[in-house]
């Protein structure tokens, strides 16, 4: 078919995509955004399998079908508690398939090359064997060429960032690989070595053009993408997992360019600007620059941490459960560990019967709860939560003081006090929830005990806080009976 | 050192300020206690009591005066009494140093050391020597006690064989010390109970202690209790109108009225008018606890109890702790020991007048020679202040300021990111070939719209956009399917290799997407 009728079709699907990140400004239209996005995408794979150039479309056809089933059994047998994994998983499979077209255009230039080689003898070039794409390359003037090579070989060493890297926080995720901050002896010095190891590559590649400096870089970056991730701590990885979208979008713009494809382009900017936008604000959240979240580890702290004083007072199930009672006013602030602990449907179930005594019940939900963005409330909607009364942190941060019960399910340092009291915690200045100003505090942990960042929190030794030990799910299933 | 306690001089006056309990604490300071003769047998305390406590009984008020260096008494000293300090003696009693210069005078020309127990600041630290507060509570039990002798029905509502008891309905207009202590009496008794007050931050307390806070429907920013110690402060005309019309809405449900508003140094503010009590029902009560101050009704005659013409008794009684010698004398009595347990840091029985204490400094009104009344504002707040919004209305002019500055420094920034931009886009143009730079413009619009689209993305959604940002990446299948037809055998593989993969991305990020916002439910 005609060049014009895909081009014609990368439009409407390109503008499908943006309406379909458009629509999920709210929980409602999100629902019809999905359906954008499917048709966008299937329109953008039917007009380019019927479009100049593809070939073998029964073989594509039979392996996009293949891999749909095992897209579709893993949507359907995934946790949401494993959100976090699946995410990172696809961002690595984008990564690897990155890398792979990016080598295909490799090889389909020393094609042309050869073909255009032997134009000699019938002085002109027999182009008639070769794809769309092999055409667009014979085209192409040698500045051009120059600028292809860089292209893709940003292409490939983006994505092949974007492959180890996401495995290696799938790892993480998963609980595969230890969650704490790792490095080589050697530490940055080694990233920075490898990326000007690729640097170098670079410059050799759009020289000589040949595989090996490819594969060379190639490799570095998927050591760089290893290392990187390796080195942030497991409290860092809602801000790794967004720009590892962000990467998997830019490694497919980068493709779109030296593919000469607008709409690989234009969705990889979409995507890679999405990642972009919600690492700023997970890092926002944590008042944290990237830099040093992609640097690594925290910060440090810059003196003597405040001691804290006190002592955790442990409560059994009947305190709470009298003071759940009790109270009139209460809010949740649920955290990784409520989903590690799988307790959401105990919580959904707390707060069934806590509303309908006529108590008011209420989530505080910070931005960096969870291990991915927005992570609570995905688990909190599965549970059937209804989302209006799932608030942000700064909607309701001003009403702990009114508040008689705030229950602290598996989080720590999105409750830590510490970052606002003492300017020596490596969290100073985070944003945090202002948990301790209700009346009373409950803190569902399953031991004493530093959170994932390992650092003291102060909240645990407050006078109106207690301790209520023990896995978050079996803790509030003991507690439920006791509702009345 | 010494101190007696003579018996009060004002007639009628039964309280006494030392109790044999007071005074057996005293003697643990390293105190010696004396008594007059009588002092404490209107308040049941009787001089074999003192004697056993091992307090000396004097005779005569003179030799009392004459032997102790420290005089502990209840009401403000007369004359004579006034006389009888010297040079180095301490005395410790109400004074109402606000209306009361030539006491302040006699005591400095006689160089006598003055603490008015009233002058005791509203601090924490000081709460335990707070007589005000002690007498206040007893005011305000007594008078919900006295209302309810003159009051021909019950205070709680009953159904009996001989018929339906309805409740009594109790008004409280001043919620003090006086008028949460007649709250409490009151509806423990079985009263429906309202209380009124300027001071809006009290409404909690009001509730807590189990009575309605009758609200006025009055929009002005009312003067925080705390810049005045806790102490109600003079109202706007305004506000007076508006309370007023509420009394009056409430006067013929009333059955007992007890009116506890004064402001220091004032005479008592009118609250309770005379067509107020004209439109209450015969029978009804009215205490008025501001009596002294010349009353919150004006109809009160001061010390007496008067019946109106429509049947409504009013009490204008100013002794309701004297009335209750015993209670208020042993409270009294405890404020002064604990005032003479600061007084003696060392409990060495020496007195020792620390000028730098709050609480010290802010009760002494002549000392040495000098008269140290009104005393400076206390180091510590009586209150915690309310935390007052620090920003303040602007006119419109200063808003239209601000937002013409902030219009003006966002179009700066837009203009030097735009100039930046822009150069830099013109620097690729010269270098870069064309058919690059039809690709990179619609590179950076794509940009672009992510940005404006992005930003709008509900925060609780952020996990679904990644699951879909996911899924559409794997528009990278389109270039694997453009090179899948070409090539060598390496290529196909490669590009089978990342169509497969594409293909689980595409499915597996739109499905679990559905699936998540399918759980999204609103209640």
């Amino acid at each position: 078919m005609e060049f014009g009728f895909t081009t014609a079709a990368y439009v409407v699907a390109a503008v499908l995509f943006i309406l379909s990140l458009g629509g999920l400004s709210n929980q409602e239209s999100a629902k019809r955004a999905v359906w954008y996005g499917i048709v966008g995408m299937a329109l953008a794979v039917f007009a380019t399998l019927v479009g100049p150039g593809s070939g073998l479309w029964l073989l594509s056809l039979l392996l996009i079908i293949g891999g749909g089933l095992i897209g579709q059994y893993v949507a359907q047998r995934v946790q949401m508690t494993e959100m976090p994994q699946l995410v990172a998983a696809m961002h690595s499979l984008v990564g690897l398939a990155a890398v792979f077209v990016g080598f295909n255009a490799h090889f389909e230039i020393g094609n042309v090359a050869q073909v255009m080689a032997i134009k000699d003898s019938a002085g002109q070039a027999d182009l008639s064997d070769l794809g769309a794409f092999a055409k667009l390359i014979a085209k192409k003037t040698s500045a051009e060429l120059a600028i292809l090579h860089v292209e893709l070989f940003l292409g490939i060493f983006i994505g092949a960032i974007t492959f180890t890297g996401s495995v290696v926080a799938y790892g993480k995720l998963a609980g595969k690989v230890t969650s704490a901050a790792t490095k080589l002896p050697g530490g940055h010095a080694l990233n920075a070595a490898a990326a000007g190891l690729s640097l170098i590559c670079l410059i050799w590649y759009t020289s000589t053009g040949g595989l090996f400096p490819l594969i060379l870089m190639t490799l570095a970056a998927l050591f760089i993408g290893y290392h990187l991730i390796m080195g942030i701590g497991g409290a860092d990885m809602p801000v790794v997992v967004s720009m590892l979208n962000s990467y998997s979008g830019w490694a497919a713009a980068a493709i779109g360019f030296s593919l000469g494809n607008d709409l690989l382009i234009v969705v990889g900017a979409l995507v890679g600007s999405s990642g972009a936008i919600l690492s700023y604000i997970m890092c926002k959240a944590m008042n944290r620059h990237f830099v040093s979240v992609i640097l690594g580890g925290f910060g440090g702290a810059s003196g003597p941490q405040m001691e804290v004083e006190g002592e955790q007072v442990a409560i059994d199930a009947d305190g709470v459960a009298a003071a759940l009672n009790d109270a009139d006013s209460v809010i949740i602030i649920p955290g990784y560990g409520m989903a590690v602990a799988q307790a959401q449907q105990s919580v959904s179930e707390l707060v069934r019967k806590l509303r309908a005594k006529g108590k008011e019940v209420r989530f505080a939900i910070h931005p960096v709860a969870g291990r991915l963005p927005g992570h609570m409330n995905v688990l909190l909607a599965e549970a059937k939560v209804p989302y209006d009364i799932v608030l942000e942190m700064d909607e309701i941060n001003e009403d702990f003081p009114e508040t008689d019960v705030a229950i602290v399910i598996g989080s720590n340092d999105i409750v830590n006090p510490a970052a606002q009291e003492d300017p020596n915690s490596p969290i100073a200045g985070m944003p945090v929830l202002e948990c301790w100003k209700a009346k009373q505090v409950f803190v569902s942990k399953r031991g004493q005990g530093t959170g994932y960042s390992g650092i003291e929190n102060p909240l645990f030794f407050k006078e109106n806080t207690r301790m209520f030990y023990g896995d978050a799910k079996q803790s509030l299933d003991k507690l439920l009976p006791m509702i009345d | 050192m010494k101190i007696g306690t003579p018996k009060e001089s004002f007639d009628g006056e039964n309280r006494v300020a030392m109790t044999p309990d007071s005074a057996r604490q005293l003697q643990k300071l390293g105190y010696d206690c004396l008594i007059e003769k009588g002092a404490g047998a209107a308040a049941g305390f009787s001089d074999a009591a003192y004697e056993e406590a091992g307090v000396e009984v004097v005779k005569t008020a003179a030799s009392l005066w004459k032997a102790a260096d420290i005089i502990a008494k209840v009401r403000q000293p007369n004359e004579t009494e006034l006389k009888r300090l010297t040079k180095d003696k301490t005395l410790i009693s109400f004074f109402n140093p606000a209306g009361n210069e030539e006491g302040m005078e006699a005591a400095k020309s006689k160089g006598a050391n003055v603490i008015a127990m009233e002058m005791v600041p509203r601090i924490s630290r000081a709460q335990k020597m707070d007589a005000l507060s002690s007498m206040a509570n007893i005011a305000g039990y007594r008078a919900v006690i006295e209302a309810g002798n003159n009051f021909g029905r019950f205070f709680t509502g009953q159904v009996t064989a001989a018929g339906k008891v309805p409740p009594a309905k109790v008004l409280i207009v001043g919620a003090g010390v006086a008028g949460l202590a007649a709250i409490g009496t009151s509806t423990s008794l079985g009263a429906i109970t309202y209380a009124f007050d300027v001071r809006p931050e009290v409404a909690e307390q009001v509730e807590s202690m189990g009575a309605e806070f009758v609200y006025l429907d009055f929009e002005e920013e009312q003067q925080d209790g705390a810049a005045t110690g806790g102490y109600a402060s003079v109202q706007s005309d305004e506000f007076r109108e508006a309370q007023l019309a509420k009394f009056r809405e409430l006067a013929p449900e009333m059955d007992i009225v007890i009116t506890t508003a004064l402001i220091p140094n004032r005479e008592a503010p009118e609250l309770w008018t005379k067509d107020m009590v004209e439109a209450m029902k015969p029978g009804s009560v009215i205490v008025d606890l501001a009596a002294e101050k010349g009353g919150n009704c004006k109809l009160t005659v001061a010390d007496e109890k008067i019946v109106t013409d429509n049947g409504v008794t009013i009490i204008g009684y100013t002794d309701f702790p004297s009335r209750m010698a015993a209670q208020s004398s042993s409270l009294y009595a405890t404020n002064i020991r604990h005032m003479m347990t600061d007084l003696t840091p060392e409990k060495d029985g020496q007195i020792n007048h620390d000028m730098e204490d709050d609480v010290i400094r802010g009760a002494t009104v002549t000392h040495q020679g000098e008269i140290t009344f009104p005393p400076p504002p206390p180091k510590v707040q009586a209150i915690a202040a309310q935390k007052k919004p620090e920003v303040k209305e602007l006119t419109p002019e200063e808003k239209r300021a601000q937002e013409i500055a902030a219009f003006k420094a966002q179009t700066k920034q837009q203009f030097t990111l735009l100039g930046v931009g822009g150069a830099l886009m013109l620097l690729v143009g010269l270098i870069a070939p064309a058919s690059f730079m039809q690709h990179f413009i619609v590179f950076v619009l794509a940009i672009f719209v992510g940005f404006q689209v992005i930003w709008n993305v509900s925060h609780s959604l952020h996990t679904p956009l990644m699951a879909i940002t996911n899924a559409i990446s794997s528009i990278i299948i389109v270039g694997a399917l453009m090179q899948i037809g070409s090539g060598s055998f390496l290529v196909i593989l490669l590009a089978a290799l990342s169509v497969f993969m594409a293909g689980i991305n595409i499915f597996g990020g739109f499905l679990v997407t559905r699936r998540m916002l399918a759980m999204f439910q609103k209640s």
